[in-house]
C-alpha cells in the first residue's frame, strides 16, 4: 500500500482523485510557492541594505516595489505554504491511512479543492504582471488603502487580483476542511476510537473546525471589500475620505475597523491552523524517535482543543493600538495570556519526552528528529516573546516593529517550516519508497538553524530600537534608523545563508527520489497506520503510540492490522 | 534596573519609566526561560541514559505549568494596572490640545490658537498645494487663529492631549522616545495623552503601512521649556 503511488503512471497523477497523489500535488504547489516567496524575501533583504542595486529580472526596486514584495511574500508564505502544505498536503497524503480509511470521504471534492488552490495561486502571481503591479498594502490589506484604487500603485488591478485569489483560496480551504472533518468523523476503521487517533489527526480535526470559522469570515470580508471597490457600497470607507487631495465619492458610515476585526478574526486562528499540525507531528515524531509513548496523550489532546478554542478568542491582540476601546484591549490581553498556558503545557510535555531519553538502538539523531528539535527550539524562542506582545502597554511600543517580525517569523514561519521539513524527511519514503540522504539532511538542518537564528533573532533588537516594519529604506528625516544599518546588513547576510541552504534541500529531494536508499515498508519502525501495508479493510487494535515494549522482542505494535475475514 | 533597556531609545515621557521597568523585567524573565529551556534541550540530547517510561506528570507537567501560569498572571496583572493608569482615563481638562492629522505621507499638527477652539474642517476643502492641507473652513470664525505646523512642539512637564486622525488611509502615530503609539484611522478621532518630561528632539514615525511613501512619513517632536513654547506659538501665530 505504501508503495502504491509509485505504481501509478505519472501521467495520470495530475487529474487524479487519489488522496496520496493529491497530497503530493499540494506539496509540489507549496514547493513552488515557497521558492517564489523566498526569492521575494531575498529581494527585500537586498533592497533594505542597498536600495540602488539592480536586481535580476526586477531591476532597481522602487519603494512601492518593496511593499509589493512584502505583500506577495507574506501572502504566498501564509496561505500557500504554511496553510496548504501542513493542512492540505500532508493531510491528503496520510490522514486517511492514519485512521485506517482507504480514501477521503469525498475524493472528487479533494481534487476540486486542489485545483481551486492552484487557480488561486495562478491568479495571485498574475498580479505581478498587470499595470501598477502587485498590491502594496501588506498581506493584511487594511482599507481604505486597499479599498480605493487611487491610494497607491498596485491598488487597482493588482489588489482586485489579490482579493479574487484569496476568495478562491477561502473556498478551496472550506471545501477541504469539510472533507477532512467528514473523513475523520465517519471514515475511521473499526477500533479507531477518538482516543486512539494519532495526535496529528486530532490536530487536523481542530484545524478543520478552525478553518470553517476563519476562512468563511475571510471570504465574507473579501466579498465586502470587492463590493466597496466596485459596487459603491461603504462597508469599510468612512465619510469624508480624501485620497491624493481628491475627495472620494461620498460614502456613508463605513469603518476600516470592521475590516480589522473581520480580518483578524480570520488572521489569528490562521496562525493555529498553520501550527497545530506541526504540534501533532512533533508529538508523534518524538514518540517514534525516543521509542516511548507520547507523554500525557490525553493532556496533549486537551491542550490541542484548548488552543483551538482560545485561538478563536484572541484576535483583538493585533489591534491594541488600532483605535479599539482600551477596555477591549484588556479583555483580549487576558485571553491571549490564557492561550499561553496550553501552549506552554505542550512544550513541557515534549521536554519530558526528551528527558526520558532515547533508545540506543535507534540511529542517534536522524534528520526528521533534528528538524523536530529545531521546531521545538523556535517554538520556545518565538513563543516566549508572546507574553510581552500580549500586553497592550508593552505592545503599544512594540506593535508593528521588527520585534513583531521576529516573533512571528520564529514561531510561525521557522517553527512551521522546520516542522514541514521534519514531515518531508519523515514521510518521503511513503512518496518515493526511498529515504532522503542523511548527510545532506544534517547539513541542511544545521545551516538552516544557524541562518534562521542569525536572521530573525537580531530583529528583536531592531524592534526594541523602535524600527517599524514595512520600511523600504532606513533613511528619512529622522536619524535614528540609519544607525541600525550594521544590524540590518548582518540580518541580510544571514538571510542569504538561510536561503542558499535550501538548495541543499532541493538537491536532496531530486537526488533521493531517484537514488535514495530503498526504505522498505516501515523504515522508522513506526506504529501509526500510514506505514501498515494492508490491502483491504483494517482494524485498529492498539493506541497510536505503543512503543513501550522495548524489553520484549517486538519493540512496538503497529496500530492497525489487516481486518480478519468475517468472524 | 538600568535607565536604558536593551536597544531602546532614551525615554523622555513621564509615564515611560514605568513602561521601561515593566519591559525590563519581562525581557529578563523571558530571556532567562529561553536560556534555561535551551540548556535543558542540550542536556537532554547529550544524555545517553534513559530514565524509563514513568515520569511523574505532576512533577513534569502540572507543577511547572502552574509555575508558568503564576508568572503569566503576574505579568498580566502588572501590565494591566499600568495600561489602566495610562489609557482608561482621558486627559486632564487643562491639558494642551493638539490635533494630529496623518495623510499620505505627512503629519500635520494643529493648535487651536488663543480662542482654545479648533475651527471646522471640510474634506472637500483639503488642498495641500493651496496651503490648506487639513481643509480648514474659512467661514468658521474659530479657524482663523488655528496654527498648523509640520513639527510637533510641546512644553516639557505639561500634559498634552493629542487628537489623532487621518484623512485618507490608516497611519500609525509612533513616538518611540515617548513610548506612545496610536493608529490614525480615517473617520475616527482617537485621543492619547502623555506628559513629555525631558526637552529634546524625538523622531515621529509612521508605524502602519500606508502606501509607497510609508518609510519617509517621519516628523519631529520638539520638547521645549515652557517659555520657549510660548515664544514658538506666538511666533507661529504672528506669521499667519
Amino acid at each position: 500500500m505504501s508503495l502504491s503511488v509509485q505504481q501509478k503512471a505519472p501521467s495520470h497523477r495530475l487529474l487524479t482523485t487519489d488522496h496520496r497523489s493529491i497530497g503530493i500535488n499540494y506539496l509540489l504547489l507549496s514547493l513552488v510557492a515557497v521558492t517564489i516567496g523566498t526569492i521575494l524575501s531575498i529581494f527585500m533583504r537586498i533592497h533594505i541594505v542597498s536600495p540602488m542595486l539592480k536586481l535580476p529580472i526586477w531591476g532597481v526596486v522602487p519603494p512601492e516595489g518593496y511593499l509589493a514584495l512584502v505583500t506577495m511574500h507574506g501572502t504566498l508564505m501564509v496561505f500557500f505554504v504554511l496553510t496548504t502544505a501542513p493542512v492540505n498536503g500532508f493531510a491528503s497524503l496520510v490522514l486517511p491511512s492514519q485512521i485506517g480509511a482507504e480514501r477521503m470521504a469525498f475524493p472528487l471534492l479533494n481534487a476540486i479543492s486542489f485545483w481551486l488552490t492552484t487557480i488561486s495561486l495562478a491568479v495571485l502571481l498574475t498580479a505581478f504582471f498587470v499595470p501598477g503591479g502587485a498590491p502594496i498594502s501588506g498581506w493584511t490589506n487594511y482599507p481604505p488603502l486597499s479599498a480605493i484604487p487611487a491610494a497607491g500603485p498596485g491598488q487597482a488591478t493588482g489588489m482586485d487580483l489579490w482579493l479574487l485569489s484569496i476568495g478562491i483560496f477561502c473556498l478551496a480551504s472550506i471545501l477541504g476542511a469539510v472533507n477532512q472533518l467528514v473523513t475523520i468523523i465517519s471514515k475511521r476503521c473499526p477500533g479507531m476510537t477518538l482516543m486512539r487517533m494519532p495526535l496529528t489527526v486530532w490536530s487536523w480535526l481542530v484545524t478543520a473546525i478552525l478553518i470553517l470559522f476563519a476562512f468563511s469570515i475571510l471570504l465574507a470580508a473579501v466579498v465586502l471589500l470587492l463590493s466597496d471597490r466596485h459596487f459603491a457600497t461603504s462597508f469599510f470607507i468612512p465619510p469624508g475620505e480624501v485620497i491624493n487631495g481628491f475627495a472620494v465619492d461620498p460614502h456613508a458610515n463605513g469603518s476600516p475597523m470592521l475590516w480589522l476585526h473581520l480580518f483578524w478574526f480570520f488572521g489569528h486562528p490562521e496562525v493555529y491552523i498553520a501550527i497545530l499540525p506541526a504540534m501533532g507531528l512533533t508529538s508523534s515524531l518524538l514518540a517514534n524517535f525516543t521509542r516511548k509513548p507520547v507523554f500525557g496523550y490525553r493532556f496533549m489532546v486537551v491542550t490541542t482543543l484548548l488552543i483551538g478554542f482560545f485561538g478563536l478568542l484572541v484576535w483583538g491582540h493585533h489591534m491594541f493600538v488600532s483605535g479599539m476601546n482600551p477596555y477591549a484591549g484588556t479583555a483580549f490581553a487576558l485571553t491571549t495570556m490564557a492561550i499561553a498556558i496550553p501552549s506552554s503545557g505542550k512544550v513541557l510535555g515534549w521536554m519530558a519526552m526528551l528527558w526520558r531519553g532515547r533508545d540506543s538502538r535507534v540511529h542517534p539523531l536522524p534528520t526528521p528528529m533534528l528538524f523536530t528539535l529545531g521546531f521545538l527550539s523556535f517554538f520556545i524562542t518565538g513563543g516566549l516573546t508572546g507574553p510581552i506582545l500580549a500586553q497592550p502597554v508593552l505592545d503599544a511600543y512594540l506593535h508593528n516593529t521588527y520585534f513583531v517580525v521576529a516573533h512571528f517569523h520564529l514561531i510561525m514561519a521557522m517553527a512551521g517550516v522546520f516542522s514541514l521539513f521534519a514531515a518531508v524527511y519523515y514521510w518521503f519514503p511513503l512518496i518515493t519508497g526511498r529515504l532522503m540522504n542523511e548527510r545532506l539532511g544534517k547539513w541542511h538542518f544545521w545551516l538552516s538553524l544557524l541562518g534562521a537564528y542569525g536572521t530573525f533573532f537580531p530583529m528583536h533588537f531592531a524592534g526594541l530600537a523602535g524600527m517599524p516594519r514595512h520600511y523600504a529604506q532606513l533613511g528619512g528625516s529622522t536619524s535614528t534608523l540609519t544607525s541600525l544599518m550594521p544590524l540590518q546588513t548582518g540580518i541580510s547576510h544571514s538571510a542569504f545563508l538561510l536561503a542558499a541552504t535550501q538548495l541543499l534541500f532541493l538537491v536532496n529531494l531530486a537526488w533521493s527520489a531517484r537514488r535514495g536508499q530503498p526504505s522498505g515498508d516501515n523504515p522508522w519502525r513506526a506504529t501509526t497506520a500510514e506505514w501498515t501495508p494492508v490491502t483491504k479493510g483494517c482494524i485498529a487494535r492498539y493506541g497510536p503510540y505503543e512503543y513501550r515494549h522495548s524489553i520484549n522482542s517486538a519493540d512496538f505494535f503497529q496500530q492497525c492490522a489487516e481486518r480478519p475475514e468475517q468472524e | 534596573m538600568t535607565d536604558h533597556v536593551w536597544w531602546m531609545p532614551p525615554n523622555g515621557a513621564l509615564h515611560g519609566a514605568a513602561i521601561d521597568r515593566l519591559m525590563w523585567w519581562n525581557l529578563v524573565a523571558l530571556a532567562t526561560l529561553f536560556v534555561l529551556a535551551h540548556i535543558f534541550l542540550f542536556i537532554a540530547l547529550i544524555r545517553r541514559k534513559s530514565t524509563g517510561h514513568d515520569l511523574s506528570p505532576m512533577r513534569w507537567e502540572y507543577l511547572p505549568l502552574i509555575a508558568l501560569t503564576v508568572l503569566y498572571a503576574w505579568m498580566a496583572v502588572s501590565a494591566q494596572k499600568l495600561w489602566a493608569t495610562i489609557r482608561y482615563q482621558g486627559a486632564a481638562p487643562h491639558a494642551l490640545q493638539v490635533e494630529v492629522t496623518g495623510q499620505q505621507f505627512q503629519w500635520y499638527f494643529r493648535y487651536p490658537g488663543p480662542d482654545h477652539t479648533f475651527g471646522r474642517t471640510r474634506p472637500e476643502l483639503v488642498s495641500a498645494p493651496a496651503g490648506n492641507p487639513l481643509g480648514l473652513d474659512p467661514a468658521d470664525p474659530h479657524s482663523a487663529d488655528d496654527i498648523v505646523s509640520s513639527v510637533l512642539t510641546l512644553p516639557a512637564g505639561h500634559e498634552a492631549d493629542l487628537g489623532i486622525r487621518s484623512i485618507d488611509v490608516i497611519h500609525g502615530f509612533f513616538i518611540p522616545g515617548m513610548r506612545v503609539k496610536q493608529n490614525a484611522v480615517p473617520g475616527m478621532e482617537m485621543h492619547i495623552h502623555f506628559t513629555p518630561a525631558t526637552p529634546g528632539d524625538y523622531p515621529i514615525l509612521c508605524s502602519q503601512i500606508c502606501g509607497l511613501g510609508h518609510a519617509r512619513m517621519q516628523a519631529h517632536l520638539n520638547v521645549v521649556s515652557n517659555s520657549e513654547f510660548e515664544a514658538w506659538i506666538a511666533a507661529k501665530g504672528r506669521k499667519k
